[in-house]
């Protein structure tokens, strides 16, 4: 039983091929270990066991965490919201559908930040997720369920979805593997809106070869999403361990001022792993990155002040009262959303409204486009930007909740990059305080293969030791 | 010095907002077939119901018939248009916002008769609400449901420049834009059902002003008649307004066509702000050289065209010729009556399909519809021509021909409706000249009146199947008047 557990999802998925490990014991297992969760990273665990896998099924049955944000046909599915409590969508997410095809059934739904509005997995209307590394810490957000699911071993991997950091974040927090794909790279249809321009899913995972199995067979164009796109080479299996050639740029804006000294620390020394492994280290400037926060804020916000319009009682979720429709509406809408949800509505709603909406959306465009010029600048000169994933390493349940400003200051180094569209993988790269710090590494869009090559070849050379499993 | 205001002569300023309902096959953003009095809630997904986690794609039928609707209107077609989302809430609106299209549309700049188009765009249809208890409306009703089948429907939005100066020219123009519509197959362009919605922008200036009055908002009539009503009794409330010393305010009004009066829909204190913004969930509409090809080749002669054509080419009289564009199906019939038969005389022709054969349509909208054949019209009038048949006696078989169809020929036969031939008449003529001899007495002696007893007789007799010019050159002949 404990070797099962010890497999990666990739050497899980070869073995049950071989037809040496039961995709029904692997299921069993796992499904065993995220009842008994103790982090309350699941909002729902599967009953049945999956059908065995074909054969020939690249995920070999290898049971899959799914963020609560994705539709899963007939499966609680709520966005972690009480605005959705009891929801069971008619229809499945595309990439779930497309990774259950592959052969990764559905385990359960995992705990994340309400509508993905988050960096702690506080913001849960079903109450926060622990961190395996230590319990009064938080897991990150807002993925912060799938994170701390496969970083406990309670899943062989998972998926969440980025938009500003929240698959990236929690890797880093949680001490496992976690990439947000090119936008459009893989289809958004059937996660549930946060901010729509931003949003992308992607895969969490004990290594960076899980992770590129996962990611291969979540790309893709879908009809159903008219932003997604052909991906334009397969996603390949990283085996490289060398960084011979490769240009890694360091930008100060994101590896300076805010990020805590242990957590520079485990960076320099990634820095100089890099040039070990036969690559090239240079400063790179990317000057308007400092204001991606600010117009995150903004932009994010405004998308999602219309993405949750949606959720009036009318047609499905809870519904306050069925008295007059301006009280239904009221009533619904502030017994369902939390504080955080709230805020951002209110926010985003201010930043469209006549008369502001150029002061604030047009001129967050225009920082956006200014930050996506940024990175195409710097790609000229480097293959890839290297920056610590979150400034700081776990931090302390309530620690940051009454301090909105602080919390989203979690993102500082992972929002530019879905601002700019561009790729980027959280990867270990050791401790701080006996906590988990995550190494970014982010490439121009659709170079998730360069990406992965590079990560894989850091992750030999770090052989950082994972938390063991607890018995459960 | 400015004249007294009760002395200024007014003139209308009206523009329209017109919404087309597309007859595509499915709807603008979901794969749902559109609703022609299904049960409700029975054409409905998860996009178009809005659930969690939906996208929109956009029909590419429906842009293709938002091209055609462009291109007949001579518009500029933008190259990149873009969809923003509108937000508002409302029981009718799923997501919470409509997906329409804002500062850059699908297409600008365009005229249609002596109108120009300011903008032409697409977006989507609302769901439709229905209101149990007294008032019919939102407000105070006991309870409301919703029918999402409408929610999604294509529309196409057109909009015109304040060019109209009256409300009967404003309503004929719909009627162009609605036979214009109508023609090209895009849409089916029922005011009553909703598949044509007209809106309209009214003010009134002093005569000889360039500057705008202050515009009202005339919503949704749905018939042309009561939209010229509303027009009407608005323009006239404005008028009142004006030359009381007081000011017009801006406001969206209903007309109730049954009592004539006009109330305010909205106050500008309720105006939303509709926060619009790009939709992200769509990329960009970039109409290619194709699909404007495609959409070009696609129009058929469109009714300002074809009135044109039948006026200069064909000889039509300019009414005549307008009403049989303007309604293409008396156009094609008559078209192909023409064709039918060399020797009928296109005027005469076009006179019977517009009023004889226009006046059996009853109910039915198409003359196709009816069993007389166009080449069977066409022999018929034809007949006339040729001094076979009368005027009367023709109508006469044309009933039968609506009724029955057949041979104009074949049937004037049978009931002895041709006109009587010359032995004949020469017979009847003499008899009604022997019962006549009072009269022609008094045509002998110079009262050339009293020849229509003479006439009158003989068309009794004949039944009318004589040419009455034949018979009196006939009774002159032989009284030597």
């Amino acid at each position: 039983m404990t070797e099962l557990l010890e497999l990666s999802a990739a050497r899980a998925a070869e073995l049950v091929r071989a037809g040496e490990v039961s995709a029904g014991e692997l299921f069993a297992l796992y499904r065993d270990r995220a009842r008994a969760d103790e982090l309350n990273a699941f909002l729902w665990v599967a009953d049945e066991t999956p059908d065995p896998p074909a054969a020939d099924a690249p995920l070999g049955g290898v049971p899959l965490a799914v963020k609560d944000l994705f539709c899963v046909e007939g499966v609680p599915s709520m966005a972690a919201s009480r605005i959705l409590e009891g929801y069971r969508p008619p229809y499945t997410a595309t990439a779930v559908e497309r990774l259950v095809s592959a052969g990764a059934p559905v385990l359960g739904k995992t705990n994340m930040d309400e509508f993905a509005m988050g960096s702690s997995n506080e913001n849960s209307g079903f109450g926060p997720v622990r961190n395996p590394w230590d319990r009064d810490r938080v897991p990150g957000g807002s993925s912060g369920g799938s994170a701390a699911a496969v970083a406990a071993g309670l899943a062989p991997w998972a998926i969440g979805t980025d938009t500003g950091g929240s698959i990236r974040q929690p890797a880093s927090l949680c001490g496992i593997v976690g990439m947000k794909p090119t936008y459009g790279a893989v289809s958004r249809y059937g996660m549930i809106a946060f901010a729509s321009s931003l949003d992308q899913c992607g895969p969490l995972t004990r290594d960076v070869t899980d992770a590129a199995l996962l990611l291969k067979h979540m790309v893709g164009r879908d009809r159903c999403d008219s932003t997604s796109l052909e991906f334009p080479e397969p996603i390949e299996l990283p085996t490289e361990e060398r960084l011979d050639g490769v240009r890694f740029g360091v930008p100060p804006e994101l590896t300076g001022e805010g990020v805590e000294a242990g957590v520079r620390e485990v960076f320099d020394r990634t820095v100089a792993l890099v040039e070990e492994l036969g690559g090239t280290v240079e400063e790179i400037a990317l000057p308007h990155s400092p204001h991606g926060i600010a117009a995150y804020y903004v932009l994010a916000p405004a998308e999602a002040s219309a993405n949750l319009a949606r959720y009036d009682g009318v047609r499905y979720g809870p519904r306050a009262r069925n008295g007059d429709l301006l009280s239904l509406y009221e009533e619904t809408r502030a017994n369902g959303f939390g504080a955080e949800v709230k805020r951002r509505i209110m926010l985003g709603t201010y930043a469209l409204s006549s008369g502001y909406y150029e002061a604030y959306y047009g001129r967050a465009q225009r920082v956006r486009t200014k930050i996506a010029d940024d990175f195409r600048n710097a790609f000229q000169r480097v293959d890839l930007v290297l920056t610590p994933t979150s400034p700081t390493v776990a931090f302390k349940l309530g620690e940051r909740v009454h301090d909105p400003l602080a919390m989203y200051l979690s993102d500082y180094c992972t929002v530019p990059m879905p601002l700019a569209g561009i790729p980027a993988i959280s990867i270990p790269g050791g401790l701080s305080e006996g906590l988990p710090v995550g190494i970014q590494v982010a490439g121009p869009a659709f170079s998730e293969n360069r990406i992965l090559t590079a990560a894989f070849a850091l992750e030999q050379a770090i052989g950082f030791e994972r938390r063991p499993f607890d018995d459960v | 010095m400015s004249e007294p205001p009760a002395e200024r002569h007014y003139e209308p300023v009206i523009g329209l907002e017109i919404h087309v309902q597309l007859k595509t096959r499915t709807k603008m953003f979901c794969g749902c077939a559109l609703s022609f009095g299904e049960e409700p809630n029975t054409r409905t997904c998860p996009i178009c119901l809005g659930h969690p986690g939906t996208l929109p794609t956009t029909n590419a039928e429906a842009v293709h018939f938002g091209l055609m609707i462009a291109l007949a209107l001579g518009c500029d077609v933008a190259p990149r248009s873009i969809f923003h989302r509108k937000n508002y809430f409302y029981p009718d609106l799923p997501k919470g916002y409509q997906i329409s299209q804002y500062d850059i549309p699908l297409a600008r700049n365009g005229q249609l008769g002596d109108v120009r188009i300011h903008r032409v765009h697409l977006e989507e249809d609302a769901a439709k609400l229905v209101h149990a208890g007294s008032s019919g409306r939102i407000h105070g009703a006991e309870a409301s449901v919703v029918d999402f089948n409408r929610g999604g429907t294509p529309l196409v939005e057109i909009v015109t420049e304040p060019d109209l100066r009256s409300a009967s020219d404003a309503a004929d123009w719909a009627r162009l834009l609605r036979a214009t519509l109508r023609t090209m197959g895009v849409s089916d362009v029922n005011m009553e059902e909703g598949s044509l919605r007209c809106d309209a922008n009214v003010s009134i200036r002093p005569v000889g002003e360039s500057t705008f009055g202050t515009k009202t908002e005339l919503k949704n009539m749905n018939s042309f008649r009561f939209l010229e009503r509303g027009m009407e009794a608005e323009l006239a409330r404005q008028e009142g307004l004006v030359r009381d010393g007081r000011e017009v305010e801006q406001e969206t009004l209903h007309f109730d066509p049954q009592t004539g009066a006009l109330t305010a829909l909205r106050s500008k204190e309720y105006a939303h702000d509709y926060r619009y913004f790009p939709e992200p969930d769509l990329v960009p509409l970039a109409p290619t050289e194709a699909m404007l090809t495609r959409a070009r080749e696609a129009l058929p002669e469109l009714p300002a065209a074809r009135a044109e054509r039948l006026e200069s080419e064909v000889g039509l009289p300019a009414d005549t010729a307008r009403l049989l564009a303007f309604r293409g199906e008396l156009g094609d019939f008559y078209e192909a009556a023409l064709a039918a038969d060399g020797a009928v005389d296109a005027r005469a022709l076009a006179s019977w399909v517009t009023n004889e054969l226009q006046a059996r349509l009853g109910d039915v909208e198409d003359p196709a519809d009816l069993r007389v054949e166009p080449a069977a019209l066409a022999r018929l009038v034809a007949m006339i021509g040729e001094r076979r048949i009368s005027q009367s006696a023709a109508k006469e078989v044309l009933d039968v021909l609506a009724a029955e169809g057949g041979d104009p020929e074949a049937i004037a036969a049978e009931r002895s409706l041709e006109m009587a031939g010359g032995d004949e008449i020469a017979e009847i003529v003499e008899r009604a000249l022997a019962q006549n001899a009072d009269a022609v007495e008094q045509v002998r002696s110079g009262n050339q009146k009293a020849i229509g007893a003479i006439v009158g007789a003989v068309m009794r007799e004949t039944k009318g199947r004589a040419d009455g010019g034949e018979v009196q050159r006939l009774i002159r002949e032989k009284i030597g008047a």
